[in-house]
């Protein structure tokens, strides 16, 4: 699967991932200062804030329902531009075709900017099989990169995990770089080997944020200014797009640029916001003299039409990530999946599968923090327990914790005489593993959670037997 | 040139059946949208307004600000670029830097003080690229300018290379005052208003707001990655 990242099975990767304190502190610390900025630049300075998701929900729906239209026309008027365009039913096709266009221009050098797309066909994997050089010019993204392609643990913030010095050690080992941990220094040292790099580079890839129907461009959304230079500088461009990425006319666009950014980073505006339409014109000296757009399905198709179409509205803006209290405590390499957090609980199963990825929907509180600030109203946490139905009814493949749960839970809550035994006897059953007023040691489905923190114990006067007693006047708090 | 097409009927077919219908044949009246906030925003603000709210946007995204005269321009164009360190100068090849009165500056005053200016030209090809790449100032001029955001709109052109606005260590932008909207929503109206008129869009358009930046390393604002470290606004009183 080329969204899956790592070996290991759940369970070792939210050890993994609930072991690791800096990065559970990165994540924390991400999580806060990134809500505190969205809701900065959504809620409070927008007071109509709930329209705009209106409209974001109305514009997104509408495309999905008239899909094929949209994409017919974009397609047509890229090719009417002098673009190439290619309809991907497979990751397999899309690379195929790809790896065509580097083979006829004898490319060696490649320069990316940021994609998921292309993250998701395993993109890179085919141009390095080509013997080509294929560099990510975002800095999070080039950092691991040279890190042994450590994989993305946040779609914004991808190398969230690393603390600088693990940067800065990453740098001296791979660039020979002399300098400090400070990320001014670091930044500046990629921006002078990332430099060469795109002026050397004979292919530019990108992905596409909202491509225009209306005009055959597409806009690419970036602070850095890197996806700029891929388009700029190299001969050649590919762009490849998700099926769902499009939008009718410049108007929508700028209502879900404006939505992005803001419930992205917090910004207005990104730095730079690159509108493309087409290879370069007759005169024009930079900008690519070939331009080919590469729109995959890879699995979309399949969403469409069915109970899980909403999740395709998605405008990967990363919200529900950063207000996930799940994804806070065991962090986005645990997802096994390029795409983590909410979204990814509720796409990487419809793209991957059930049998890998079931664990996923159960990742979940279902507090519906993530339905909340959707500024597309995708609703995630109704789409997870759909999910969870799925995989207890029609796959039979809940996990078996869950399963003995339910039944534990569905045999005691069933009858109020059998409640009341539980209840009674929870605080002696869960004696030999109490200190105080707290679980250490928890058994069974309690021992992965009471290895990293405690549990309050429960209490010693069920709140039956002290409401009973307070009526009778023994009051006591 | 007519680009190709590939794959694309057994595509779309796939996805007319994934929605339980036939392929849409008939052309499609852009929707009436329910919501419309985006107008809301700074509605009926004066360009005076604008300007204010522009200026102190500029505080946030690491952006030096001058509103000047016409007449002023010269001077601090020339304060500006000697803050930055000097030449050599990058510009697009744009008949207002004469209409403003810039041409002794850039064509006398500077190249007598060593400062390097070249314009674009695209019959040297190449050669503008090598010379964006090596400049210490790249000199741009906005053709919408968001007030909200404080980002400037560039158009590329046979002229107007887009590598003047990105390639040199620092970006000067030009900002006629009346070209102040309040957001990127009246930018998209009006280009889609151009590109109806003329059935053309720019091949870049560039939304730009301040210098580049990054914040991928423990989430620590860097200004100045790939592009420009440092960037200024100067608006020019054109009403």
């Amino acid at each position: 699967m080329a969204i899956k990242i790592g070996t290991e099975q759940f369970k070792e990767r939210v050890d993994n991932g609930i072991h690791d304190d800096f990065m559970r502190g990165a994540v924390a610390s991400a999580q806060d200062g990134m809500s505190m900025k969205r809701r900065a630049a959504t809620t409070e300075d927008l007071g109509n804030w709930e329209e705009w998701r209106n409209h974001g929900e109305e514009i997104r729906q509408h495309v999905l329902e008239h899909l094929d239209y949209y994409l017919e026309q974009l397609s047509e008027n890229v090719a009417k531009r002098g673009g190439h365009v290619f309809f991907a039913q497979t990751k397999e096709e899309a690379n195929d075709y790809i790896r065509s266009v580097v083979q006829k221009k004898s490319a060696k050098n490649i320069v990316k900017s940021k994609s998921m797309m292309t993250e998701e066909i395993s993109l890179n994997a085919m141009l390095e099989e080509e013997d080509c050089e294929v560099i990510e010019t975002d800095l999070g993204e080039y950092i691991l990169q040279l890190d042994e392609h450590d994989p993305p643990s946040h779609i914004v913030a991808p190398a969230l995990h690393k603390n600088r010095e693990q940067v800065r050690e990453v740098f001296e080992k791979k660039l020979g770089y002399t300098k400090s941990s400070n990320p001014e220094e670091l930044a500046y040292q990629a921006r002078v080997t990332l430099r060469e790099k795109f002026l050397a580079a004979d292919i530019g890839i990108t992905g596409c944020n909202f491509a225009v129907a209306e005009t055959g461009s597409f806009c690419l959304v970036t602070n850095e200014g890197n996806a700029d230079l891929v388009t700029a500088l190299p001969k050649t461009q590919i762009t490849v797009m998700g099926m769902e990425r499009l939008v009718p006319t410049f108007e929508e666009m700028e209502v879900l640029v404006s939505m992005l950014t803001r419930n992205a980073v917090g910004q207005k505006l990104t730095s730079y916001i690159t509108v493309l339409t087409g290879p370069r014109e007759e005169l024009d000296v930079d900008g690519p003299e070939e331009f080919h757009l590469v729109i995959v399905d890879n699995g979309r198709s399949k969403i469409l039409g069915g109970e899980f179409q909403s999740v395709l509205q998605c405008i990967r803006c990363a919200a529900c990530i950063n207000v996930c209290p799940v994804y806070r405590h065991i962090g986005g390499h645990s997802y096994g999946s390029i795409y983590p957090g909410p979204i990814g609980a509720v796409l990487t199963p419809l793209l991957g599968g059930y049998d890998e990825y079931k664990e996923l929907p159960y990742a979940s509180t279902l507090c519906g923090a993530c339905t909340e600030v959707c500024p597309v109203k995708i609703p995630l946490h109704n789409l997870l327990h759909k999910h969870r139905e799925v995989i207890v009814e029609k796959e039979g493949k809940a996990p078996v914790s869950e399963k003995l749960l339910m039944k534990a839970y569905g045999l005691g809550a069933a009858s109020p005489a059998l409640y009341k035994i539980g209840s009674k006897i929870a605080p002696a059953a869960m004696n030999p593993f109490t200190s105080g007023d707290k679980i250490s040691k928890g058994p069974g489905p309690l021992k992965a959670w009471t290895e990293a923190r405690e549990f309050p114990a429960p209490n010693k006067e069920r709140f039956r037997d002290w409401f009973k007693n307070r009526e009778k006047g023994d009051k006591k708090l | 040139m007519i680009g190709t097409i590939h794959n694309r009927e057994k595509f779309l077919n796939q996805i007319a059946s994934s929605l339980n219908r036939p392929r849409i044949s008939e052309p499609l009246e852009r929707p009436n949208w329910k919501y419309q906030p985006q107008y809301e925003v700074f509605k009926g603000a004066s360009q005076d307004e604008l300007l204010e709210i522009l200026k102190e946007h500029c505080k946030k995204i690491h952006t030096r600000i001058h509103t000047i005269d016409l007449t002023e321009l010269p001077a601090v164009m020339n304060e500006v670029v000697t803050e930055y360190g000097g030449g050599p100068v990058v510009t697009w090849k744009d008949e207002r830097f004469s209409k403003w009165g810039l041409d002794s500056l850039m064509k006398e005053k500077w190249p007598s003080k060593n400062i390097d200016v070249f314009e674009w030209d695209y019959n040297l090809g190449e050669e503008n690229v090598h010379k964006a790449e090596n400049a210490n100032v790249g000199i741009t001029i906005s053709e919408i300018t968001l007030a909200e955001s404080g980002t400037v709109v560039l158009f590329s052109d046979k002229d107007r290379g887009r590598t003047v606005s990105f390639l040199p260590a620092t970006s000067i932008m030009l900002i006629p005052k009346s070209s102040l909207v309040p957001r990127m929503t009246q930018a998209a109206v009006k280009i889609r208003e151009m590109y109806q008129e003329t059935g053309h869009v720019a091949s870049c358009i560039n939304f730009i707001t301040g210098p580049s930046n990054s914040a991928d390393i423990e989430l620590n604002l860097v200004v100045g990655v790939h592009g420009p470290i440092k960037a200024t606004y100067i608006v020019i009183n054109d009403l």
